[in-house]
């Protein structure tokens, strides 16, 4: 067997100051070989793979250790050289297809301004190869795309043109980092799966960096786990995903959610939130002299939710399911329908007791915490509308902020929490007031694996506690099917699918609900595929 | 916390001349206004600190009196401009429609006159003195204030937290008083601390064009104007308030950026 293409030895990455980042970290990728980098925020992959490009972030030096490809010591070379590799040899597609094109220039120009400086060809020649990359990611009118610019495509798409312009050169070894974070489930695999025909196409080896375990069992041959910027475990991804050695590497894959025993709890009766022929219309865009036709974000949904049930809500960006959970708490003005809260019309007037018996939970816990805030005032701050008098209130606060594993937080700032624990103070505002209905939009896709799963059973132990009834809004199937007692399938607008969750994932009945469950990126422990 | 060396300068500089005001309305060293024919020009001197002016009138005592003028408006009218500027602007930035149309439109024309010229077609109309100066800078220079303002508030009632806010019942007032306005201060100061400094320069030059404080009254804008034609003979004439000017400025912007910092949590702990 030939030596592998890449080889990277011992490397070590600090900050300036001298803290590191990566320490001592070794695995290698052969060619054509699909390799994904594991590992939760912090941990180092990203700056490990910008290491192998010589593109590490401003603050962050490269120590010891040496990274070959092809035998050769990428660590030697000077800037110069280093950019004569960066695209012909290793190409890379980033994590934020929304801000890695120019948004100035049109596709052509930026997928030709690669080809032309790294291969002297005539401008009908780079063009043609353009457009055949184009068709190859299944761009439907490949010339029109050509002469476009970036802000006419999708997140989706836009990962498609970025793969084209970065697959036109043929590297040998392509870096994605988190290349399908942004996307939805649908839009993942289509990207992912052009991704790696590509790759196979042109014998391309590929470093997936991902949090995303069930892509790792999907798409990855081996795997290599890392952990604050140390190196776990490698293996192949079965054997990580199915036998892991470490403790850490058990921790991940016991992270993942887990389908719990259906019929634990006992049906419930009462109806807490029921809405029928709810339609939510989004104005079309102003014009000099007219509005263009405005489309349904929510299109005539009938759904009813008892006490301390959790409906799931789940289909592809823009199938409506966040607007519907904003109109149910009447955040939104409706089209049309009606929405009856604890046998109450709340469609015109909401009254006070509907504002204050329904809450939300955001997806992003970074914007949803005044950064002026004090967390204890910020979990305080539901109080204000309830006559209590100071003494209970605080103590009421401390409980609360107890309950959700953040005692003793009360004076911190915000910006002072990790992400997980800012989402527990979410989750705090919005039952300390003890509502009757939660609204939960995506409330853990922000966190890591390890994060989402102990927030995830905090929601559960809390919805189990205090009884409310819960929309939760996901297109993370995987959380869907831990958390759920019953499941709607949404597109565009409409709800395609309803029933209860072991009858959605076990029998689903409409094409669309087959389609998210195929793509789901669940790992099947018996059904891997071999390498 | 520790000071930093720029804040300690700024105190200082600020310091010294609320000191200085306060105390030129008890005493100075000779009365600002007595004019003196026969100590015309007199360069600095032990008995003249900063000297004569073309009046023979103390130079350091003309300084310490206009300190209180110069900052008594200044002050007077970054307040005023402010007030009306965050008021304007928030309700215009947050509840949008038709009335943020109207302000801004009406906003928009104010901004598109120079600042100065729409100050001095105001003071023509109300009249060359302190309440007039105050009232035609701060109508000139409110417009910026809204206009800042309100593209603040516009991106922040988009974020979360505010939705947030509203779901937990809380009244459209309350989230912007509590959790909008607060957020919007770090322009706001900025703003406030450098427009300090144009409403001294544009005192000076009001006061320079005749529309300003009418003399005998020193401030420094007046003192400055008055120099003019002595610059080559007499220049502590226009060092002296040209540099409490400066230093005035230096000092404000060094407190005004100390207060910006401490007043955000994520950089109050640095």
């Amino acid at each position: 067997m030939t030596a592998p293409l890449l080889q990277i030895e011992g490397l070590g990455i600090a900050t300036a100051a001298g803290a590191p980042i990566v320490h001592d970290v070794s695995f290698e990728i052969g060619r054509g070989e699909f390799v994904a980098v594991v590992g939760e925020s912090g941990s180092g992959k990203t700056a490990a793979a910008r290491a192998v490009l010589g593109l590490l972030p401003a603050g962050l030096v490269r120590g010891q250790g040496r990274i070959l490809l092809d035998g050769e010591d990428l660590t030697a070379l000077s800037q110069r050289q280093l950019r004569a590799l960066r695209g012909p040899v290793i190409g890379m597609v980033f994590q934020e297809p929304m801000v890695s094109l120019n948004p100035a220039l049109t596709i052509g120009a930026q997928m030709m301004e690669g080809l032309r400086l790294h291969e002297r060809i005539a401008k009908d020649e780079a063009r043609r190869r353009c457009l055949d990359m184009l068709a190859r990611v299944q761009i439907r009118d490949p010339a029109r795309t050509f002469d476009a610019y970036p802000h006419e495509f999708s997140g989706g798409m836009r990962q498609r043109i970025m793969l084209a312009s970065v697959m036109l050169l043929r590297p040998k070894l392509l870096i994605a980092d988190e290349p399908t974070t942004a996307l939805d489930t649908l839009t993942q695999r289509e990207v992912l799966d052009l991704m790696v025909g590509l790759a196979r196409d042109h014998g391309t080896a590929m470093m997936l960096i991902t949090h995303n375990l069930g892509l790792v069992a999907r798409y990855a041959q081996r795997a290599v786990v890392l952990c604050r910027g140390r190196l776990v475990e490698t293996g192949t991804a079965q054997q990580v995903l199915t036998s892991p050695r470490e403790a850490y590497t058990r921790e991940l894959v016991e992270a993942l959610p887990r389908r719990a025993a259906a019929g634990s709890r006992p049906p419930a009766q009462d109806v807490v939130m029921a809405v029928r022929g709810l339609k939510v219309a989004f104005p079309g865009r102003q014009r000099l002299f007219r509005r263009d036709a405005g489309h349904m974000a929510v299109d005539g949904v009938d759904l009813t939710i008892r006490a301390g049930e959790t409906v799931a809500v789940v289909g592809g960006s823009g199938s409506g399911k966040t607007t519907l959970g904003r109109a149910m708490l009447r955040l939104l003005p409706l089209a049309s329908g009606e929405v009856r809260f604890l046998g109450r019309d709340v469609t015109s007037a909401t009254g006070r007791e509907f504002r204050l018996a329904a809450q939300l939970v955001f997806q992003d816990p970074y914007s949803s915490l005044d950064p002026r805030m004090r967390i204890g005032d910020i979990v305080a701050e539901p109080l204000r509308h309830v006559a209590l008098p100071g003494a209970e209130r605080a103590s009421r606060v401390t409980a609360m902020l107890e309950e959700v594993g953040l005692s003793g937080l009360a004076q911190r700032w915000p910006h002072e929490l990790s992400g997980g624990q800012r989402q527990r103070v979410a989750i705090a505002r919005a039952i300390i007031r003890r509502p009757a209905f939660v609204v939960a939009d995506e409330p853990v896709s922000a966190l890591d694996m390890t994060i989402q799963a102990q927030v995830l059973k905090l929601f559960e132990r809390l919805q189990a506690q205090y009884g409310f009834a819960c929309l939760f809004i996901s297109h993370d199937l995987a959380a869907v099917e831990q958390i759920a007692d019953r499941v709607v399938v949404m597109q565009a607008g409409r709800i395609v699918e309803q029933g209860s969750r072991d009858d959605v994932f076990d029998r689903p009945q409409h094409d669309y609900t087959k389609a998210l469950l195929a793509a789901a990126p669940i790992v099947a422990f018996s059904d891997a595929v071999p390498a | 916390m520790r000071i930093r060396a720029n804040t300690a300068i700024g105190g200082i500089l600020i310091a010294l001349l609320g000191g200085t005001a306060l105390a030129a309305v008890a005493w100075t060293p000779f009365d600002p206004l007595r004019v003196n024919l026969r100590a015309r020009l007199q360069p600095p001197s032990a008995q003249h600190w900063l000297g004569t002016d073309e009046f023979g009138r103390d130079v350091l005592s003309r300084i310490m009196a206009g300190a209180s003028t110069s900052v008594l408006v200044a002050v007077a009218t970054v307040v005023l401009a402010v007030t009306v500027g965050v008021l304007i602007g928030s309700v215009s930035g947050y509840w949008r429609g038709w009335a943020d149309r109207l302000i801004m439109a009406v906003n928009d024309a104010l901004l598109a006159f120079p600042g100065i010229l729409l100050a001095l077609g105001v003071m023509i109309v109300i009249g060359a003195n302190s309440i007039g100066i105050v009232l035609a800078l701060a109508l000139a220079y409110m417009p910026s204030v809204a206009r800042v303002v309100r593209g603040t508030v516009l991106s922040l009632r988009e974020k979360e937290y505010i939705e947030a806010s509203r779901v937990l019942g809380n009244s459209e007032l309350y989230s912007l008083l509590r959790h909008v306005l607060p957020n919007a201060v770090a322009p706001v100061a900025v703003l406030a601390t450098s427009m300090f400094g144009w409403v001294l320069l544009a005192e000076s030059a009001l006061s320079f064009l005749g529309l300003g404080v009418p003399p005998p009254a020193p401030t420094w804008g007046n003192m400055l104007a008055a120099s003019r034609p002595y610059m080559e003979n007499a220049a502590w004439l226009s060092i002296a308030p040209g540099l409490c000017i400066a230093l005035t400025l230096l000092g404000i912007n060094l407190l005004g950026d100390a207060l910006r910092d401490r007043l955000d949590p994520r950089m109050a702990q640095r």
